[in-house]
């Protein structure tokens, strides 16, 4: 397993990524929904592909009034271009649809089971009839009927409707467990929910709409892209229109259709297109990923975020103390040690206790040898702080420094002093020392670890290119906190962290005008994922958190932020990154229309046709058409997004204005003269 | 050789320019200079002027429109009644209503368009007060206006821009009165006349004939008109005249004086916003763009004349029609450039005569919008918003949500940077498309075909862009040129100046970004490059069809472009 692949758990099957991309009842979907948006109320709010709307109708009109071959190639043309322009949002949309279907049909009429106010009685009521505050009974194969907290009880929760993992998880009252959703199924034990949603505003109805994108609207940044694409199509139409003025001065006429051909060419129609996909898009990939995210402003704002928030435990490490040395004290080797430390733990269930018998087979090689029956285990206890075995009259006890010190000198053994020195040292370097004594004797030492996840250190190093900074936050105190944070590579560290502190390091770091993104799932992490830009819940948190936050993930992955960083980015890019290649094109379009359109004012000058284009007519008709294709054969590129790999944002910007910019200015030639070849070689012109 | 050496010493000159007038400039505009607060503060108090008084960026605009309002009826009134004032040696009548209008107009909105011939029509007072006045302070009302947008970037959650009044008082009399003073003496040495004495009458004797030999204050005008990039000359033939421009040395001078300020600004900028190297990145942009226009034009005039090739001559200097022999070809094209490039306009020879190419790229200058450098102030701020432009799109595929100078680029700054770049060329179109639809155009046009076609384009560039160059061949002095010409002039000044000032009050209010190895770094040659591909894309889609049918069709009736 590598590093990458360990830290991007496999793709959960329940509610996302239910369809590939281009599933079959997607595309006929898309196929009818790119006619059903050609309402001009749902086109109006497209500027760029409306004023090609309008064109269309144009030259429509005026083929009927001067029928030709041409005028009538060119209304087709143009009016694929619409069509391609839906289809292409149609497509983005159709996955979430899909997605949504399924959400439905979890939402089945169930029945509650309502609790009376006398605490006993229970009646049966329509789900949807539950309001806030109501109390309901879920028992073994019961449906919960809508979100709301345990008041009583505990149970195994099968949530796989909402998060696609099929294990069950434990819900029960009280702390940060005690959350269900609405459509999740009650496997074992009863429960009594008093119920947090209002009714047609559950969890799951909200799902459904955000997947769907049923309220989808514009982020920030796509409205100001709008603006310049409108701003980019207003500046055209006097250019279009004047030039029938400056034509009509050097005695040559410009049809209309061909006005409105080079109107549709010049304004950013592929991008204007593919805007509106790019962003369902990127909401779908959060989707993916199993996030929901609650607008697409959170999306956008996770590709800024300049500081990231990451619990210590279960992002940067595993979350256990585990055992990574046996020091020997005393003349102990440490294979005598690691033999009586295994010996001590064969019984301890502890993380702590499996922990070292791993790292004694793994290192020591020492294996069930001395099997028998004369084993008595002394489990930990609070008072005596320690755990161990005795056998064959001898005892083995392994614990704290100070409680395996008392215990021998109470035995009549003495202490080393260097066990002192090798705690003290274990302890400054962030781990925990655990003394291993077998009757009078002290033995050793076991250090235990707080394992940083392997590949980590290379994640952050990567953010760190990419000028997001990394701030671990933990309970710990400094010295282990400072120890821990500089084996993983964080930036900076919080330790002994409270919500409070969270908090107030939010605000600090957003006074300096960064956007911060972090995760919380208990009820005192909400002011702190309110507050913060990003605020990414874990499914298995709280309402409240759950409410506080702009994100939801239902994989409850403390990773995720990672990946969610990398979807906003990735969806920034490709807006850039289509505007760019759109604009870029124009250049080509103008050498192919421009020449075309004087010749018969200024034969000489065909020099402009520096793409020897065959005819004037092939060369308008090779535009138009280059101008429609561009956009179907962009759709994948606008749904999957740029390839996005983690760099500094100078090595970015060269790959991407060398591919989208250059590209974008060369790839239409190219596109333009293979048509005009293919219109030429078939002889339609 | 000599030429090539000129060069190099221009770039030296505008180099120590840079660094010292920008540093001056800085210590001007953010009040660290006291030395004339006797002239400061009297003035001030007059206007009734808070010396430490912070405007919004409405209160800015308004004060700003105010001004040019008064200034506009002021300049009217002197022309319109020159007849009746002082200092009109030779009588002249008063400026017709639709000139006087139009001249008004041009010389407050720093456009400087001469619909007239200023020897035979301009009474020393009306060169002196109304128009030699607007020189100075269009001028430095420009710079104002470009002071006011970098504090926009350089401030942080600021409700204000500065001081319309104060920053106007103090570009005149800190920047451009004590510059002017010295250089009009050095343009005296070189003898530029600098007389109120009215015209010499000269009789020869030996062949009776009398000459009227007009002359005045020209060496003041001359330094102002180069320094403000005003570009009025004192006479019709402006810097081709030996009275405005005696020797090859002064031809330097002017090169010099008119780059200066649009030069040293980005280096205003760059200090202004902490990092000289973003002002680095905009020069950039600016000298690619003017190398490159230069470099195109040159080689066409080097070229020489199409229709003397034709005629069997074969000349060695290039394209000699309509150039100053003193000057010859280089030095004609360096100086048109210069200030088609800066919106002076002022020329050292004819622009109608340059090869359709040649004259192209005196067009071109204008067309990617005065920005390279541009006109005093009006280059800077024009500039920005195409920066402005650049990061949005380029700043995107990085993966952030653009920001320049640490400041994101939101939908606000959006609006308002396309409105900047739209006005210019929505106006430079429609009124040439107008013109040449309707009879009242048609009829000023001297040549037809793509040269009379060209003609009308590069006058509505020329005002739309405030340059203030002509192409000639266009008889402009009539109602319909006067008074539509105008119009194009104010929207080319004003309908940039409003969307910039609400771009500079957007980015003030705001919180700056810090910078991180994520952020899409501007000081360097990537974003020069975009910059000026941008800037290049944009002009070029705008006007690459009128451009086809004026000089490019020219061009190849000739069969060939350079």
């Amino acid at each position: 397993m590598t590093a990458r692949t360990e830290m991007k758990p496999s793709r959960a099957k329940g509610v996302a990524g239910s369809k590939s991309l281009f599933d079959r009842q997607i595309l006929q979907a898309a196929i009818r929904g790119s006619f059903t948006k050609l309402d001009p109320r749902i086109q109006v709010k497209n500027p760029v592909m409306f004023v090609v709307y309008l064109g269309t109708m144009v030259t429509f009109v005026a083929s009927i009034i001067h029928s030709s071959l041409f005028s009538w190639l060119v209304t087709v043309v143009l009016a694929f271009t619409v069509l391609f322009a839906n289809f292409a949002e149609a497509m983005a949309e159709g996955r979430g649809k899909a997605q949504a279907d399924t959400l439905r049909k979890t939402r089945t009429e169930t029945e509650a089971r309502k609790l009376l106010a006398d605490g006993t009685t229970e009646t049966r009521i329509r789900a949807s009839d539950l309001q806030t505050g109501d109390l309901v009974v879920c028992e073994a194969g019961d449906v919960i009927p809508s979100d709301g907290e345990i008041v009583e009880g505990v149970a195994s929760v099968d949530e796989s409707a909402i998060t696609g993992e099929s294990a069950p998880v434990i819900r029960e009252a009280g702390g940060d467990r005690s959350s269900v959703t609405g459509g999740t199924m009650v496997l074992s034990d009863r429960i009594v929910v008093k119920i947090t949603a209002t009714p047609g505003n559950s969890f799951l109805d909200r799902m459904i709409s955000l997947v769907e994108g049923a309220d989808r609207k514009k982020t920030p940044n796509e409205i100001a892209l709008s603006i310049l694409l409108v701003a980019l199509t207003v500046i055209f139409v006097p250019v279009v229109v004047s030039l029938e003025y400056f034509a009509h001065f050097a005695h040559t006429g410009v049809a209309i259709v061909t006005l409105v051909a080079l109107l549709v060419c010049l304004i950013p129609t592929t991008i204007g297109a593919l805007l509106s996909a790019i962003g369902i898009a990127g909401m779908d990939r959060m989707v993916q990923k199993n996030v929901l995210a609650m607008s697409g402003r959170a999306v956008e704002a996770a590709g800024d975020v300049s500081t990231l928030l990451l619990d210590k435990t279960g992002t940067i490490t595993f979350g256990n103390r585990m055992a990574s040395r046996f020091v020997g004290v005393g003349g102990t080797t440490a294979d005598e040690l690691a033999r009586a430390a295994r010996l001590s733990s064969l019984a301890d269930e502890t993380p702590e206790g499996r922990s070292i018998v791993v790292l004694a087979k793994n290192e020591y090689g020492i294996r069930d040898t001395d099997s028998g029956t004369d084993f008595e285990f002394v489990p930990f206890s609070a008072t005596t702080r320690m755990s161990g075995v005795n056998f064959k009259g001898s005892q083995i006890r392994k614990g704290a420094a100070e409680a395996i010190k008392r215990w021998v000198i109470e035995q009549g053994g003495d202490v080393p002093t260097e066990v002192d020195e090798i705690t003290r040292d274990i302890a400054n370097a962030g781990s925990t020392p655990l003394v291993v004594a077998q009757d009078q004797r002290v033995l050793g030492v076991i250090e235990l670890k707080d394992v940083v996840k392997p590949g980590i250190k290379e994640r952050f190093a990567e953010l760190r290119k990419m000028g997001i900074r990394t701030v671990m936050i933990t309970g710990d105190n400094p010295l282990t906190a400072a120890a821990i944070a500089s084996e993983a590579g964080v930036d900076d560290y919080l330790a002994e962290a409270t919500p409070e502190r969270k908090l107030e390091l939010i605000k600090e770091e957003q006074e300096g005008g960064k956007l911060v993104a972090m995760t919380g799932d208990g009820t005192n992490d909400a002011p702190a994922l309110a507050q913060a830009d990003v605020g990414v819940a874990m499914n298995s948190g709280t309402v409240a958190a759950k409410e506080a936050g702009n994100m939801v993930d239902l994989d409850s992955s403390p990773t995720k932020l990672i990946e969610i960083v990398e979807v906003g980015k990735q969806l920034l890019i490709t807006r850039g990154a289509l505007t760019t290649f759109s604009i870029a094109n124009d250049l080509a379009k103008y050498f192919a229309i421009i020449p075309a359109l004087f010749i018969a004012a200024y034969p000489q000058l065909k020099i402009l046709n520096i793409m020897h284009l065959h005819s004037p007519i092939t060369a308008i008709l090779s535009a138009v058409i280059f101008n429609a294709i561009i956009i179907i054969i962009l759709i994948p590129l606008a749904l999957k997004g740029v390839k996005f790999r983690p760099a500094a944002a100078s090595e970015i910007i060269r790959r991407n204005v060398f591919i989208y910019g250059v590209g974008g200015v060369i790839i239409p030639f190219i596109g333009i003269k293979i048509i005009d070849i293919i219109l030429t070689v078939t002889r339609l012109y | 050789m000599a030429f090539v050496i000129e060069v190099a010493l221009l770039v030296v000159v505008l180099g120590l320019i840079w660094r010292y007038l920008g540093a001056y400039l800085v210590a001007v505009y953010e009040g660290h200079l006291h030395f004339l607060d006797w002239i400061e503060r009297p003035v001030l108090r007059l206007l009734g002027i808070q010396r430490d008084a912070e405007q919004s960026w409405k209160r800015y605009l308004r004060s700003l429109l105010v001004f040019s309002v008064v200034s506009l009826v002021i300049t009217y009134l002197l022309l319109a009644l020159q007849g009746h004032l002082p200092l009109n040696p030779e009588h002249l009548p008063g400026v017709t209503p639709a000139l006087a209008f139009n001249t008004a107009v041009s010389f407050v909105t720093n456009t400087n368009w001469q619909n007239y011939s200023g020897g035979v029509t301009m009474s020393y007072l009306s060169q002196m007060v109304a128009l030699a006045v607007q020189n100075f302070v269009s001028a430095s009302v420009g710079v104002a206006v470009a002071i006011a947008v970098i504090r926009g970037f350089a401030r942080k959650r600021s409700g204000t821009l500065g001081n319309f009044w104060i920053d106007t008082l103090r570009g005149i009399i800190y920047v451009l009165l004590p510059v002017s003073i010295v250089m009009t003496l050095v343009f005296v040495w070189q003898g530029a006349p600098q007389t109120l004495l009215g015209p010499a009458h000269i009789h020869n004797v030996l062949n009776g004939v009398h000459q009227t030999i007009l002359r005045g204050p020209v060496a003041s005008q001359e330094v102002i008109k180069q320094l403000g990039t005003n570009g009025g000359g004192f006479f019709n033939a402006n810097s081709a005249h030996p009275f405005e421009n005696p020797t090859g040395f002064t031809n330097f001078l002017q090169i010099v004086l008119l780059l200066s300020v649009p030069v040293a600004l980005t280096y205003t900028f760059g200090k202004m916003v902490g990092n000289v190297r973003e002002g680095v990145a905009v020069l950039m942009a600016m000298i690619i763009l003017f190398a490159g226009t230069f470099a195109f034009s040159l080689a066409a005039e080097k070229g020489g004349n199409p229709a003397i090739r034709a005629a069997g001559i074969t000349s060695t200097r290039g394209n000699m029609v309509g150039k100053e022999s003193r000057f010859g070809v280089d030095n004609s094209v360096l100086f048109n450039i210069a200030s088609t490039q800066t919106s002076t306009g002022s020329v050292n020879s004819s622009a109608d005569s340059y090869t359709p190419i040649g004259g192209m790229g005196m067009l071109a200058g204008m067309m990617y919008d005065e920005i390279s450098p541009g006109g005093i102030g009006s280059g800077m701020y024009t500039m920005l918003i195409f920066a402005v432009l650049t990061v949005f799109i380029g700043g995107l595929m990085v993966g952030r949500t653009p920001e320049y100078v640490k400041k994101k680029i939101q939908r606000t700054e959006i609006i308002w940077a396309s409105v900047g770049v739209l006005v210019m060329p929505i106006t430079v179109l429609v009124f040439t498309a107008i013109t040449v639809a309707i009879p009242a155009g048609r009829a000023a046009i001297l040549n037809h075909g793509p040269h009379g076609f060209s003609e009308i384009l590069y006058a509505f560039t020329s005002m739309g862009n405030n340059n203030g160059s002509a192409f000639a061949g266009l008889s402009s002095n009539t109602a319909y040129f006067n008074i539509v010409g105008a119009i194009v002039m104010l929207i080319g000044r004003f309908g940039i100046i409003i969307p910039v000032l609400a771009l500079a009050g957007s980015l003030a209010a705001k919180e700056e970004v810090p910078v991180s190895a994520g952020t899409f770094l501007t000081a360097t040659p990537m974003f020069t490059g975009l910059l000026v591909g941008v800037i290049l894309l944009v002009g070029a889609l705008n006007f690459f069809p009128a451009v086809a049918l004026g000089p490019i069709a020219e061009a190849v009736l000739h069969g060939r472009f350079f």
